[in-house]
This record gives C-alpha cells, sequence and structure tokens, in this order.
C-alpha cells in the first residue's frame, strides 16, 4: 500500500489546544466544557478532577444517546431468548432494532428473539387514555404467538409522563402466564444524563428479576462470569474460545450472546471478571454482597492485556494446573500475535490515535494503539463517570447530583441461603499482596501520557476542532462522527459497532485490529481528494494536438 | 431460520407490532430539514432521539448528519423545555452559526405540551435570534403518523418562508417527496431538459450525496436557500410528488400564496413519470425535448426486450406509502404481480388506491396500511413470491425464504450507492430493471440444472 499525503509534523500545547476548543462558545458553555477538558499530568491520579457524566448543554452537538439506549438498546438487547417488548411510539423500537450488530448463536434449543423488534407503537389514544391495556394486550399477544421463557418490557419517554404502571402490569401478566418471566425497566430516555443511567437501571433489574433464580448445579472447575461484555462483530465469541481453551467456564456474558438460563445461574460463578467497568460494575458489587462472588477487573482488548488478564484469573483461582494450562494457551497463541504486530508496528510505529468512545473502550483500546506503537493523544468517554477517568478510589468523593439521584440504588444483602464467600479475608488479602486486586480499576488518566487531552462528553464541534489542529493520525468514535471525519481526509474507525469488522478482542481479534488499522492508516485511498488540475492549477500555455 | 419464531398461521394482532414497516415522526423532519441550505435540523426532546436519528440517516445516507438537541432530562420533561430550547438556539447561532435552525418535537415534548411557537416567540423577543436569521418549528409527535408524516409536516413548515409579490417568477415549485438526493437530482435534471425552471423544496442534493474533498462543510453547498423558499409564493405552480409526502405543503402553499397546485404520484416508473413531465410541460407550457423522448424510449425498449422475465413473476414489497404506490403500478404494467403489499404508515387511502392499480388483475392480492413486515413474512409462507422488494429489514425474511431481495426505500443499511443513483424518471426506471432482471435472472442461473444451464438470456 502507498503511504498516503506526505504529513508536516505538527507542533501544539495542550493548553492552546483546550483554549481554542472554548474560544467560540458562549461563556457559560466555555466554563462548563473547561471543566470537563483536562491536561493529563500523569502523575500517579494527580490530574486535577474532572467533572462527568453531568448533562450535556443543549445546542451543542452531543455524542450520547439516551438512558433507554443504554438499558434496551446496549445492556439486554443481546440476550437472546428474552422478548423485548418497548412501550412507547415505534421509534424507539425500530432505531434499536439490530443496530448494534451483537453476533448470536441461536445455540440447540434456537430460541432466538435478536432478529425481531417488538413494540406496542403507542398511537395519541395511549397518550391520552393510558397504555396499560395496550401493554397487557401485547404481552398476551406475544406469549401466545411465540410462548417465549420471559418478556422484558421498556418504558420509553412518554410512559413515565403519562404513568402507565409497568412493573404492576409485568407482575400481573408473570402471574396470569404462569411459565414466563415478565420484567420492566423504567428506562425513560429523559431519564439521567447519558446511556449510562440505563445500565444502571438495566442492571438494578436482571438483578432483582433473573439473577441467581436457579440453583441446578454448572458443571466447571473454574466458573467465571464475564460482565460487560457485548459480543459486537464477535469480542465474545473469541474471548469464549481463549477461555475454554484454558479450562475456564464462562457462565454468564453479561450480555453478549446471553441467554436466560445464563443470568439464572450467574450465581454458581466463583469470581465475576468485569470488561466495562462503566456498565456494570453496579452487578459485579451487587453479587458480591449478595452471593459472595468478588470481581475483578480484567481486559480482553489488547494481546498484552488478554494475557494480563488470563494470567489475573488464574492467580485467583490458585491452581497450579490453572496456572500452567494459562500460560501454555498464551504461548501457544501468542507467536502469531506478535507476528502480526511486529510486520504492522513497522509501518505504524509512532502514529497518532484519537479515540472518544463509550464508558471504557476509549481506554481499553488504547492497549491495541500501544502494541502497534502508536500514541493516544486525545480521548475521552461519552457517558462515563469521574471513577473511569480518575479510578475508582473517588467514588467516595462523587457528588451526587440530581440526575443521579434519580436512578434506584439498590441496596444488597447477603442471601439466605446462597451466599458463600469464595475466599477468607486472609487470603483475599494475600492475593491482593500479590497483585489480584478486587474492585478496582485504575482509570483511564494513569494509562495516558502526560499532556495529553483528555476530554469527557466531547461534541462534534470539538472533535472537528481537535482533528483539525492535532492531525491524528486515526480517529476512532461512532456513526454519527464517522463521515464528518473522513471528510477532512482522516481515517475512522467506529469502535461502537466496528463498522462492519471485528472481533477485536483476545488474540486473534488483536490480530484483526492490526491489520484493520494498517489498512486504514496506510491505504492509498486518501491520495485522490486533488484532481490533477486542482494540484496545478496554472496553465502555462496552450497544448496543441500534434 | 434467522425468523424461525414467525409462524405461517396468521392471527390478527391488535396491540404489538413486531418488525415494522415504518417509524417514527421526527426522523422524517430531520431529513426534510437537511434539505433546507444552511439548516441546522433540531431535536426538542431527550437527546437519544436526535442521537438514534442522526445515526439511522447517516447509516442510510452515508454522510454527516448534523442535527442539535434540547437534550432533555428529568427535570425539563417535567417543567417543561423551553428553557432548554432557548439555550439552545443561542448555543447554536454561537457555535454553529446556521442560517436557520429547524426545530422539530418528539413524543416527548409533545406529551408535556411545549408550545414550539411561543418558545420561538420568545427566543426572538429576546433577541436570541440574530439578525437575518431563522428559526421555524414543527409539532412532529412519534405517536401519531409515521416518519413519512414527519417529513411532511416539516415540509408544510417550510412552506412559511413563501412570500407573495406582485411579480410572478416563471418557475415551477417541486415538493419531491421523501426521495433520495439522487432523486432530487435526476428530477431537476428532468425539468432542466425539457427546459422548465424549477424551484425544489426540500433538495437534499449536494446535502447527503456531497463529495469528498478533505473539508468538512457542516452546511454544504446543496439545500433549497430561503431565497427561492421565499420566491416560492411567486411560482407559476407547484407540482406535489406524492399524497403523503407532499400534498399538504402544495395545498398549503395553495391556500396561502394563490399558487396552484397537482398532487402527483411519485415518478417511479414508466407511468408515473409520464404523468410527472406531461404535468410539467403542460404548467410551464414547453415542449417536451427528443432528448427526453429518447430516454423514454429506451425504458420501453427495455421492458418490450425483456417482457419474458417479467411476466407473471410474482412480487411481495413492503415500503411508504408513495413509494409503494408508483411501484405497484410500474410492476403491474410489466405484468408482474404485485401480490403482498404493506406499508406501515396509517391511512386508508393507501389500500384504496392499491386496489384500484390492481383491479381486474387475475391474481388475489394482500395489501395493508399500518402492517409491519411480521405479517409480509406471514404472507409470503402462505403464498410464496419470487421477489421482495423492501428496505434493510427484508434482507432476514429474503435469506429465510430463499428469496432474492430488491433493497429499495428506507434504511439501505448494507448497501450503497442509492444516494448517487436514481430511480426516479425513465433513467431511474432504467436501474429499477436492471436490479430486478440481474436479480430474476441470477436466481436463474444459479438455479438451473445443468443440462439447461444456458449462456444466452
Amino acid at each position: 500500500m502507498a503511504t498516503a499525503t506526505k504529513k508536516k509534523k505538527v507542533q501544539w500545547d495542550p493548553a492552546d489546544v483546550k483554549a481554542e476548543l472554548l474560544k467560540k462558545y458562549p461563556p457559560k458553555v466555555a466554563r462548563k466544557r473547561a471543566k470537563q477538558i483536562m491536561i493529563n499530568e500523569a502523575l500517579e491520579n494527580d490530574t486535577p478532577e474532572i467533572t462527568a457524566n453531568v448533562r450535556s448543554t443543549p445546542g451543542i452537538i452531543t455524542m450520547r444517546g439516551c438512558t433507554y439506549a443504554g438499558c434496551k438498546g446496549v445492556l439486554l438487547g443481546p440476550t437472546r431468548d428474552i422478548v423485548n417488548l418497548v412501550h412507547g411510539p415505534i421509534g424507539c423500537s425500530f432505531y434499536a432494532w439490530l443496530t448494534r450488530r451483537n453476533q448470536t448463536d441461536a445455540g440447540l434449543d434456537g430460541e432466538n428473539y435478536i432478529n425481531y423488534s417488538f413494540s406496542t407503537d403507542m398511537q395519541e389514544q395511549d397518550i391520552i387514555f393510558g397504555g396499560e391495556k395496550k401493554l397487557e394486550a401485547a404481552v398476551q399477544e406475544i406469549y401466545d404467538l411465540m410462548h417465549p421463557k420471559s418478556i422484558a418490557i421498556f418504558a420509553t419517554c412518554p410512559v413515565g409522563l403519562i404513568g402507565d404502571d409497568i412493573h404492576t402490569i409485568a407482575r400481573l401478566m408473570k402471574e396470569k402466564l404462569g411459565d414466563c418471566n415478565v420484567f420492566a425497566f423504567s428506562c425513560e430516555g429523559y431519564k439521567g444524563v447519558s446511556q449510562s443511567a440505563g445500565h444502571h437501571i438495566a442492571n438494578n433489574q436482571v438483578f432483582k428479576h433473573i439473577l441467581g433464580e436457579d440453583d441446578t448445579p454448572v458443571e466447571g472447575k473454574f466458573k467465571i462470569n464475564l460482565l460487560g461484555e457485548y459480543n459486537i462483530g464477535g469480542d465474545g465469541f473469541e474471548i469464549d474460545r481463549i477461555l475454554n481453551k484454558c479450562g475456564i467456564t464462562n457462565i454468564l456474558t453479561f450480555s453478549g450472546n446471553s441467554t436466560y438460563e445464563k443470568y439464572a445461574t450467574a450465581h454458581h460463578a466463583d469470581l465475576n471478571t468485569v470488561m466495562c467497568h462503566r456498565s456494570v460494575n453496579y452487578v459485579g458489587d451487587m453479587m458480591e454482597i449478595k452471593f459472595g462472588i468478588p470481581w475483578i477487573k480484567v481486559n480482553f482488548i489488547g494481546a498484552k492485556s488478554t494475557a494480563k488478564s488470563l494470567r489475573k484469573i488464574a492467580a485467583y483461582f490458585e491452581d497450579q494446573g490453572l496456572i500452567d494450562r494459562v500460560e501454555a494457551v498464551i504461548k501457544e497463541e501468542m507467536p502469531e500475535v506478535e507476528a502480526t504486530m511486529a510486520d504492522v508496528r513497522s509501518r505504524t510505529e509512532g502514529k497518532t490515535a484519537m479515540l472518544f468512545v463509550g464508558g471504557s473502550r476509549a481506554h481499553h483500546y488504547q492497549e491495541l494503539f500501544k502494541e502497534m506503537g502508536m500514541k493516544t493523544i486525545s480521548a475521552g468517554y461519552e457517558f462515563a463517570h469521574r471513577d473511569d477517568y480518575e479510578g475508582r478510589q473517588v467514588i467516595p468523593d462523587i457528588k451526587i447530583d440530581a440526575d443521579s439521584r434519580n436512578i434506584e440504588e439498590i441496596h444488597a444483602e447477603a442471601d439466605e441461603t446462597r451466599f458463600n464467600p469464595r475466599k477468607t479475608p486472609e487470603q483475599m488479602a494475600a492475593l491482593e499482596a500479590a497483585g489480584v486486586k478486587f474492585k478496582h480499576y485504575d482509570g483511564m488518566f494513569s494509562d495516558m501520557d502526560e499532556g495529553t487531552l483528555i476530554i469527557d462528553d466531547v461534541n462534534q464541534y470539538e472533535a472537528e476542532k481537535l482533528v483539525e489542529i492535532m492531525k491524528p493520525d486515526i480517529f476512532c468514535a461512532g456513526i454519527k462522527e464517522k463521515f464528518s471525519v473522513m471528510k477532512l481526509g482522516v481515517p475512522m474507525k467506529q469502535l461502537h459497532s466496528y463498522d462492519s469488522g471485528g472481533p477485536y478482542a483476545g488474540f486473534r481479534g488483536a490480530i484483526n485490529f492490526y491489520q484493520e488499522i494498517d489498512r486504514l492508516t496506510h491505504s492509498r485511498v486518501w491520495a485522490y481528494l486533488k484532481a490533477p488540475w486542482q494540484e496545478s492549477p496554472e496553465l502555462t500555455g496552450a497544448y496543441v494536438w500534434e | 431460520m434467522l425468523l424461525r419464531h414467525t409462524p405461517k398461521e396468521i392471527v390478527e394482532r391488535k396491540a404489538v407490532s413486531i418488525n415494522p414497516a415504518k417509524t417514527c415522526q421526527p426522523i422524517g423532519a430531520m431529513y426534510a430539514a437537511l434539505g433546507i441550505h444552511g439548516c441546522l435540523p433540531h431535536s426538542h426532546g431527550s437527546q437519544g432521539c436526535c442521537s438514534y436519528h442522526r445515526s439511522a440517516l447517516t447509516r442510510h445516507y452515508k454522510e454527516p448528519v448534523p442535527a442539535a438537541t434540547s437534550a432533555f432530562t428529568e427535570g425539563a420533561s417535567v417543567f417543561g423545555g423551553q428553557a432548554n430550547l432557548l439555550q439552545a438556539i443561542n448555543n447554536i447561532f454561537s457555535v454553529y452559526e446556521p442560517d436557520v435552525i429547524a426545530v422539530h418535537t418528539t413524543c416527548l415534548s409533545e406529551t408535556i405540551g411545549d408550545d414550539l411557537p411561543q418558545i420561538i416567540k420568545k427566543a426572538e423577543t429576546e433577541d436570541k435570534i440574530p439578525a437575518g436569521k431563522y428559526v421555524i418549528g414543527v409539532s412532529t409527535p412519534s405517536y401519531a403518523g409515521s416518519h413519512v408524516t414527519g417529513f411532511s409536516n416539516m415540509v408544510k413548515a417550510i412552506v412559511g418562508f413563501s412570500e407573495k409579490t406582485d411579480k410572478k417568477n416563471g418557475k415551477v415549485n417541486i415538493i419531491p417527496g421523501w426521495v433520495e438526493p439522487s432523486d432530487m437530482e435526476e428530477i431537476k435534471r428532468i425539468a432542466k431538459l425539457i427546459g422548465v425552471e424549477t424551484i425544489m423544496f426540500p433538495d437534499t442534493s449536494g446535502v447527503l450525496n456531497g463529495p469528498m474533498t478533505g473539508k468538512y462543510k457542516m452546511f454544504p453547498d446543496g439545500g433549497t436557500t430561503i431565497a427561492e423558499l421565499k420566491s416560492t409564493g411567486d411560482s407559476i405552480g407547484t407540482l406535489a410528488l406524492g399524497e403523503w409526502c407532499s400534498a399538504d405543503a402544495a395545498r398549503l402553499l395553495d391556500k396561502k400564496c394563490k399558487v396552484p397546485c397537482k398532487v402527483l404520484d411519485m415518478p417511479f416508473g414508466l407511468k408515473a413519470t409520464d404523468r410527472f413531465v406531461d404535468a410539467l410541460r403542460t404548467i410551464a407550457g414547453v415542449t417536451v425535448s427528443d432528448e427526453l423522448n429518447a430516454e423514454r424510449g429506451q425504458l420501453v425498449d427495455l421492458i418490450t426486450d425483456n417482457h419474458q422475465f417479467f411476466y407473471k413473476k410474482k412480487v411481495a414489497i413492503a415500503g411508504d406509502p408513495d413509494q409503494v404506490i408508483a411501484m405497484v403500478e410500474f410492476l403491474v404494467s410489466i405484468d408482474m404481480c404485485p401480490v403482498h403489499i404493506v406499508t406501515g404508515t396509517p391511512g386508508k387511502k393507501f389500500e384504496k388506491r392499491i386496489k384500484e392499480l390492481t383491479d381486474g388483475e387475475d391474481y388475489e392480492v394482500n395489501v395493508k396500511a399500518k402492517g409491519d413486515l411480521f405479517l409480509l413474512h406471514q404472507w409470503m409462507k402462505n403464498e410464496p413470491v419470487d421477489l421482495l422488494i423492501c428496505n434493510t429489514y427484508g434482507k432476514y425474511i429474503a435469506r429465510d425464504e430463499d428469496v432474492p431481495l430488491m433493497r429499495w426505500g428506507f434504511p439501505i443499511l448494507d448497501r450503497q450507492c442509492h444516494q448517487y443513483f436514481p430511480t426516479v424518471g425513465y433513467k431511474g426506471g432504467l436501474r429499477l430493471l436492471e436490479k430486478i432482471l440481474g436479480m430474476l435472472l441470477d436466481r436463474r442461473d444459479r438455479d438451473s440444472p445443468e443440462e439447461t444451464f444456458e449462456l444466452i438470456l
């Protein structure tokens, strides 16, 4: 592949960049945004406090979505055998229909509603007179048509306003149907400040209504759950391949390629591993209190992170056989990864990336770029909280504002029969001392270089300015940002849905990602922006046909 | 099987909609607003609506779709969204500097009863709208109609720009409806070919099919300008393409500025294009050029040459009412048999029109307005077809039933070039038939036993 255009080394001072981003804003907006744009000091969490998880400003083109998107779209969407019934006007169900690229294996039972969109399609009379009867009838119709084992009801904006009692309808229908677990999510789009509130609501309801309700034992010597992995582009499949190879039983991936049964039996796991800290740390905490299952942070994005995470899991189980098996798997998988890494790195070394996505991906994917010798010069989350930037130690200091207070906090209690601490306090302490840190996440700041820009809830205007000033070699965000960045002549990779690629997790995923970034940053296609006559527009003399 | 839970047996559903053939009003309003030059669409609701609409439009057009939101939180939902919208207007004019902000509502702001005209008035009196700039607003409750209704409502709001002076401008207004930017471009080309000056609104050509230049223009060169929109009140007439998308706006303009209008079907296929061209030349008093006559002749040529392949082939079709009506007429005109026909958009007139268009044909026609793809699929299980015409969601049905799918309509999420190549007009008719023929003949090549596999078809 030919190298695109020749690039001048651009020098910029982060303080100047920040000033430039804020320059055009009305004073009130500038003051607010100034607290969400940080220059990383990279000194052991000494970077000043970032403002995160606060309202987006009306009129400023945010990348964020809503609570419903976080709840139904992200967390519950990937579970194949729970019918997702959206109670509301048609749009909300339509837009969340298959648009997140969650891959699914329909399994032996074949119960798979992923490809369907169910809605009560509320009409004006439902808004005026209430939609409860229609919702009840819709649940009955779905049951009569398909006999699913579970139906989840999702509230959209108007439902909360008109006061439809979706939880009572769910309870009554569950009783009436007998063999179908019907439960509901009050995930109206206006709640909270972003998708994040929807994650929390989803965690709560899954915890209350399904998790741990089936005591049928699960086979396996080393049983874990993988929380916060959504099998986009098949990431979960690749992680499962590796876990299987290591002899680790993954009971539940919350929620990529998941099933009702996997949720119901998740309490048999002896360890919870957390991928996306933002979206599932709640359930990690609650399961520890209720069942005694500790959680550790893992990251299967990046080959080295994958190896590190596997070692961490093996260390937790304190079993030499597992430790050896994990080492053997890493040894077997790494040569191919390293060969591709070295080859790609010879071309990508020194290049720069920007990542604005999600609540953990903007951090996780920096690992893959590091492996390619690429530097992340600016990054930020779309809907994360301070702890995802600064580390969990700041949680006690986070001010709870009105928007967060509206989201239910469940106070879990130890289950009378099922609570079983997996490790003694002494064992936990010994493991901590050996580097297996529980309930621990350092956040994004600590992994980024000094002088890099960390920007929360970056918006369209700032993204465009950043690209113009800092000229990254690649920009990563979502579909809404994709084409405006590309119009600027900069390669763009979607890290929500991976465009049409993936998997990028695990070892094989790392190889895919190196190759994809190699393609993007070395494509000849960026060299065609100017026509020959635009390159040299001056006519020096008339051409005469001979 | 991807849709393995769809039974063949059809039971009437009253409450649940499964696999919709429509979406909600605001996205249509957003698309229409993008057809005004220098316009930033604004979604007055919670930020998810705006995010979803932008994502869906971006995935279909493969172009940047800027739009802002009032970003309602629980407080705004209780106390009303006035403060949010006022703040948004101020921020938008400061940061993005559009000529126009086109606000549409959502189910949220409609349910709480926000009064857009009053809020916009307040923005005016508080000097939040810079001189020479505009804010227009339209009510688009997601719980009524469909995305098509939202498009139509925004086009009606755009008519608000029209002004009537004493002097006619000699132009014909064309309201193209929710068609591709490429279709809008083609309709303009046809008008030019026969020498008629037109004002098209909305016009997303040059907005949602822009070139790659190395520069990002938030407000691209395309779109109907405010000057043109003002001038629509002085045009000699309006052609509204599509009863659902365009008729209301044309009638409103007639009422407001006495610009006579004619409502036509969208010019997909031979007959609808004939009627469009005929109406255009009649209003403008011009003769149709030889060049366009030749294009028509080419389409008729393709039809007559390939009639054998179209004849009696059964088709299932889902889409928006104006498109589907025109397509059904086209299919019938070439002796294909549209047997299952669904639109998600409500409107009894749809079923009536389809019945008229298929009246006297020797096959049964299933037709439903306010239907869904689940029902269409069930019909196909009961009576299989040779071709499915649908948006990208049809591919799940197509794969399960092993039927070729011609992607047509909105949204197309997995194929390219609809934004560049039109399907309206005679040239567009050629393209539609090329696609249909390709699918039918590819299927024949695939399925023929070796002994009857042929080089020449």
